[in-house]
């Protein structure tokens, strides 16, 4: 961690590819954030493997995520919830 | 609970989990239970949930409640169908959780109009993410699951597995660095990529 001009405090590459699962997974405080974008617009290759990781991330959800559940069994299940509390 | 009281509980409880339902069946499957068996699961933990939903302090928690009662359920099944329940003895395993994807596919002196890692991502199968998230270990591909495809907090995460919030880091961390060795083996295996010994660029 090094401070710019200004006397702010700015990570390096290190800190950066440390922190961007939970960046990603916002799961970072507001102030770890904010110090994680500045790095991110300034420096392409951070940039790059962040813009990756995303992008995985989402294709790995679209591929594998369904709303759709077998018509008996939703029948099913709803039978039984509305059941429950009689 | 009076009468009034547990009808707006139960018309609760009914539009909770039917919206959860997708995401409860598919959970049971990737946690190892199959077919009917995790229909079964499913039904077995909204009962159960139901049984015991006085235990639930604030409904704002109650998606990591309930998927942490199907994994119980789902694990009980898996037992009574194997001789030995699997092990979990995967948290100490030291020098994992390292391998990139972005590290062996990106060249950063590539002119602007090629890009490895969005040309990877793009022959990407469906099948090939499945079968790499189905290779891991049942403590990390739960843990992936309800991360990237659930879309769990880390604390929903805990709550559902009952483990510490360092446990999901480091099982999130290690499943995702197996899922992407996974992914860059099937690459390999499909004639899409070249094998490559060492990784590329070092952060600075």
């Amino acid at each position: 961690m090094t401070r710019n001009r200004r006397g702010r405090e700015q990570i390096d590459c290190e800190e950066a590819v440390r922190r961007l699962a939970e960046y990603l997974d916002r799961e970072l405080s507001q102030a770890s954030r904010a110090e994680m974008e500045v790095h991110l617009q300034r420096c392409r290759d951070c940039f790059s493997r962040a813009e990756f990781e995303r992008r995985l991330k989402a294709r790995i959800r679209e591929n594998l995520h369904t709303d759709q559940v077998p018509q008996a069994f939703h029948e099913r299940m709803k039978t039984l919830v509305e059941g429950l509390g009689e | 609970m009076v009468e009034s009281e547990m009808d707006r509980s139960a018309e609760w409880f009914q539009e909770e989990v039917m919206e959860l339902l997708p995401d409860l069946l598919g959970a049971a499957r990737s946690m190892g239970t199959t077919g009917a068996d995790s229909e079964d699961a499913v039904a077995e933990a909204v009962a159960l949930a139901w049984e015991r939903l006085d235990d639930l302090r604030e409904k704002v928690r109650f998606r990591g409640w309930i998927f942490r009662i199907l994994r119980n359920c789902c694990l009980g099944r898996i037992r009574k169908a194997r001789s030995r329940p699997e092990t979990v003895s995967l948290d100490k395993e030291g020098n994992e959780g390292s391998f990139s994807l972005f590290e062996r596919l990106h060249q950063p002196f590539l002119l602007w109009w090629s890009n490895p890692e969005m040309t990877f991502l793009d022959a990407l199968l469906e099948d090939d993410i499945r079968q790499a998230l189905e290779s891991l270990p049942e403590e990390y591909r739960t843990v992936v699951l309800l991360a990237d495809v659930h879309e769990f907090r880390y604390a929903e995460i805990a709550e559902a597995l009952d483990i510490p919030i360092g446990t999901v880091r480091s099982r999130l961390a290690r499943g995702r660095s197996r899922m992407q060795e996974a992914l860059w083996r099937h690459a390999v295996d499909r004639g899409l990529r070249k094998p490559r010994s060492t990784s590329g660029n070092n952060p600075t």
